[in-house]
């Protein structure tokens, strides 16, 4: 009997912060003190707070350490594995009987990353464990695929990739088209810049996603499936791979399932990287073996799809939902959220906020709440500014707008989207128009080049964009900047390119005067844009140390070793920022307008 | 049968048909870059958008989109003029169109195009790539300065001669057409000469060696006429 189980967190960002040299530490320090029978290390998916990695939860006693080195794991187990006294520099919050007492999982609502953190994703029997594959047993012996549709319907689940299309209406669209065979894809191609909801899932529990996806082939009569992953995600990729295999030996994939006449198999398709591939038509021809571009639609690819069959295509977090609403019923996902927008979502929170991480919330949560709440606030005392939630079809949203509740609809109405759930948290350190800028510079070069609105009228755009934040740009710009954008919006073949000017639409809403700062001032405001700040030596905090001049590369820094206070040439400077990150006493300070 | 408005009139039409042939039936004009009989429609140029009223006013390319009951569509007003002549102006603007110095000039459906929709100037920079010219085939010659990325090339290429030579590299405005894996078009294995993407370009990116001018004249319907003389399969 094991006395102790040490949960390791073991997906990527953990990993990326050190989490298996944590992991061979503490192996070496149990086997030293004998205790190897009656402690086991657990490596599971994403717990959530991914700034404070490594992270480990102990149970029984439920005792959270974070930020663990290699070095502590000596005097983890001589304390308290040994001794039950916890080391408490190390443990997050007081040992409470559950870490659900930790604001940060209180406030949360875990459904989908149920698992995530509670088991080993390597490990199919846990899942089992779990009650996985109860949902797709009960479907296939006890449902029939019209009852299954219902259920998915009466639900509310919406599609989690960002558009938010009713679950079950789609599902029935490809039931009904003519055509056979009939696929089911799991869009696994998570691209937004500040999103991994998905890639923890699929680290997490991968399990869950096929069983998911099982569940709706059954349900539309599919008997293939395909996970477009990214090959980016080397680790969900492995376990992937882990659980497919592992599911194939037990006879959760492959011929007659649970002795019924229903069969199904999954393939994996690792995707080259382009972002625009998560769109659902690119990502088919993708899959074929075409160019990832997208197509016109209709025809929808429940009608036409895969190999020209009916294809039912769904994002990983949809999947993930499925086998809870038929374990559940329907009736029991409707009842969390809003009217419109059932269930929880998983967002993932990172920017100028002090938990980055992941959380899963019911919809309906304010802003501030997911924010302020959940991820603890901008750090450092600094002023919050704007939250750019939906990644780059997204939008940026003021601090007038926390309270609103996040719903599908309430964050189009205000010129943002749900989209995958990335949500970045900007300070009064970020400049506006650099952001758009970051995001357009991300959409130009990522637009396929098929149609000409995406292709030509975002890099003119951006183009504007680089104009206005080098201070040379006019308000006969910002103009033209506001009508490329709706038409860019209007024309445009995709999703990717009817969404890709609502960061400029909703920074242009939403802080028009930094845009004009820049324009009529010739200022940012932030101290972001390097041709709208210049760089002074405050005379009193500078003490002649030298450090400045010796990094500034153009040789604009003048002054004698001891004697303060030095000067900056502005003529010869070009706004590196070296003299600024070298000087060790604030001497050199960063100034909104362009001098000199 | 299916019955819809274009442009206030009720026109009858077979199920399967795009408001575009439609629209040509009915007597309609609506302007086309990258759509061409014999291929399938890309709706990648976005010239032919139209506007379906009754779908929340959804602009959707009438080349690709097949007829549906009752649909009503606006195929022509100041709203679509105002963009398809911005569009235009952005492909004059993408690359190098230059019509005094081109092989096409006097018989090219960018400059035709233009001409019929009034874009007597571009409001845009110039972007003005230095794009290199690929002389390496024995007959023709492809000319990326005056390409639009219409894709008709690269279609007759694999539909109709299912040579698969022409493709696309790279992506945004970055894109190219391309032989085979980015090889000199002469040296190509797979190209077989048949010139079916010279006929299908509609502008002097692809053109024929030792021709004038004038004597440039492309004849694009040459793809409808050989797929229409197959037989079905």
């Amino acid at each position: 009997m094991r006395r102790l189980s040490v949960l390791l967190c073991s997906g990527t960002a953990c990993q990326s912060s050190g989490a298996l040299a944590v992991k061979q530490a503490l192996v070496e320090a149990i086997t030293a003190q004998g205790l190897s029978d009656e402690i086991q290390i657990v490596e599971t998916g994403c717990m959530g707070p991914c700034e404070l990695g490594p992270i480990l939860l102990i149970y029984p006693d439920g005792v959270h350490y974070v930020r663990v080195k290699p070095a502590d794991a000596q005097e983890i187990v001589s304390e308290h594995f040994l001794k039950g006294r916890p080391v408490r520099r190390l443990v997050w919050s007081a040992p409470a009987p559950e870490p659900r007492t930790i604001p940060f999982f209180a406030r949360q609502k875990k459904i989908v990353l149920g698992n995530c953190g509670q088991i080993n994703p390597e490990k199919i029997e846990e899942y089992i464990a779990q009650g996985g594959y109860e949902a797709l047993a009960k479907a296939l012996t006890r449902m029939t695929p019209e009852e299954v549709i219902a259920e998915i319907t009466r639900s509310g689940l919406r599609g989690r990739g960002g558009a938010g299309f009713p679950t079950g209406k789609k599902w029935q669209a490809v039931r009904e088209a003519k055509g056979h065979p009939k696929y089911v894809i799991c869009n696994a191609d998570e691209g937004d810049p500040g999103a991994f909801m998905d890639r923890a899932i699929l680290e997490g529990d991968p399990h869950s996603v096929l069983e998911g996806m099982a569940i709706a082939a059954y349900a539309v009569g599919a008997e293939k499936g395909y996970i477009y992953v990214r090959a980016e995600y080397p680790l969900a990729v492995k376990r992937l791979e882990v659980a497919i295999a592992q599911a194939r030996k037990l006879g959760l994939l492959g011929p007659r399932l649970f002795d019924t006449d229903f069969s199904f198999d999954v393939e994996l398709r690792m995707g080259a990287g382009a972002f625009v591939c998560g769109e659902e038509t690119a990502l088919i021809a993708s899959i074929e073996g075409k160019r990832g571009e997208p197509r016109p639609r209709p025809p929808y690819p429940a009608t036409s799809g895969l190999f020209g069959k009916p294809t039912l295509i769904n994002n990983v977090e949809t999947f993930a939902n499925v086998r809870h609403v038929i374990l559940n019923g329907g009736d029991w996902l409707a009842q969390m959220g809003t009217a419109t927008s059932k269930g929880t979502k998983v967002f993932a929170l990172a920017g100028q906020v002090k938990n980055t991480g992941l959380v899963e919330v019911p919809m309906g949560i304010t802003l501030r709440e997911l924010i302020f709440d959940l991820g603890g606030g901008v750090p450092q005392g600094r002023k919050f500014k704007a939250v750019q939630i939906g990644g780059p079809s997204g939008g940026c949203l003021p601090e007038s707008l926390l309270d609103v509740p996040i719903d599908y609809e309430s964050l189009k109405d205000y010129g943002a989207i749900m989209g995958s759930g990335g949500v970045i948290v900007l300070d009064s350190s970020s400049c506006m128009v650099n952001v758009a800028k970051f995001f357009l510079e991300f959409i130009a070069d990522e637009s396929c080049g098929k149609c000409v609105p995406c292709r030509v009228g975002t890099r003119l755009m951006l183009q504007l964009l680089e104009k206005i934040a080098r201070g040379e740009g006019t308000e006969e710009d910002l103009a033209e900047l506001e009508r490329l954008a709706h038409f860019v919006k209007d024309a445009s073949l995709c999703g990717l390119g009817q969404t890709a000017p609502n960061p400029v639409l909703s920074t242009l809403r939403y802080f028009r005067d930094e845009y004009l700062a820049h324009i009529r001032d010739k200022a940012c405001p932030a101290g972001v844009c390097p041709d709208l700040i210049h760089y002074v030596i405050d005379p009193d905090l500078c003490r002649a140390c030298d450090l400045c001049r010796r990094a500034c590369p153009t040789g604009a820094v003048e002054g004698q070793p001891g004697v303060p206070p030095y000067r900056i040439w502005l003529e010869k400077c070009i706004r590196c920022g070296a003299c600024f990150e070298a000087c060790p006493f604030g001497a050199v300070q960063k100034r909104p307008g362009r001098k000199g | 049968m299916i019955t819809l408005t274009i442009d206030g009139v009720r026109v009858q039409a077979e199920e399967g048909e795009t408001v575009l042939e439609v629209a040509k039936k009915a007597g309609v004009r609506i302007p086309t870059l990258c759509y061409l009989e014999g291929l399938s429609p890309r709706g990648a140029c976005r010239l032919c958008l139209v506007e379906v009223r009754n779908w929340g006013g959804r602009l959707v390319p009438s080349c690709a989109t097949p007829v549906q009951e009752g649909m009503d569509v606006v195929a022509n007003s100041p709203r679509l003029k105002e963009l398809r002549r911005t569009i235009l102006e952005m492909l004059f603007a993408e690359r190098n169109h230059i019509c005094a110095f081109c092989v096409s000039n006097g018989h090219c459906e960018l400059q035709d195009l233009a001409m019929e929709l009034g874009m007597d100037h571009v409001r845009l920079p110039y972007r003005w790539p230095l794009l290199p010219l690929d002389l390496s085939h024995a007959k023709y010659g492809l000319d990326h300065n005056r390409c639009v990325l219409c894709g008709r090339c690269v279609e007759a290429c694999s539909e109709v001669e299912g040579a698969m030579t022409l493709g696309f590299s790279g992506r945004g405005v970055f894109t190219l057409v391309e032989a085979d894996l980015g090889d000199p078009w002469g040296k190509s294995p797979t190209c077989t000469g048949c010139g079916k993407c010279v006929q299908g370009c509609p502008t002097g990116a692809l053109f024929e060696k030792g021709k004038a001018t004038s004597e440039q004249v492309k004849r694009p319907q040459i793809l409808a006429e050989v797929t229409e003389r197959r037989p079905r399969a």
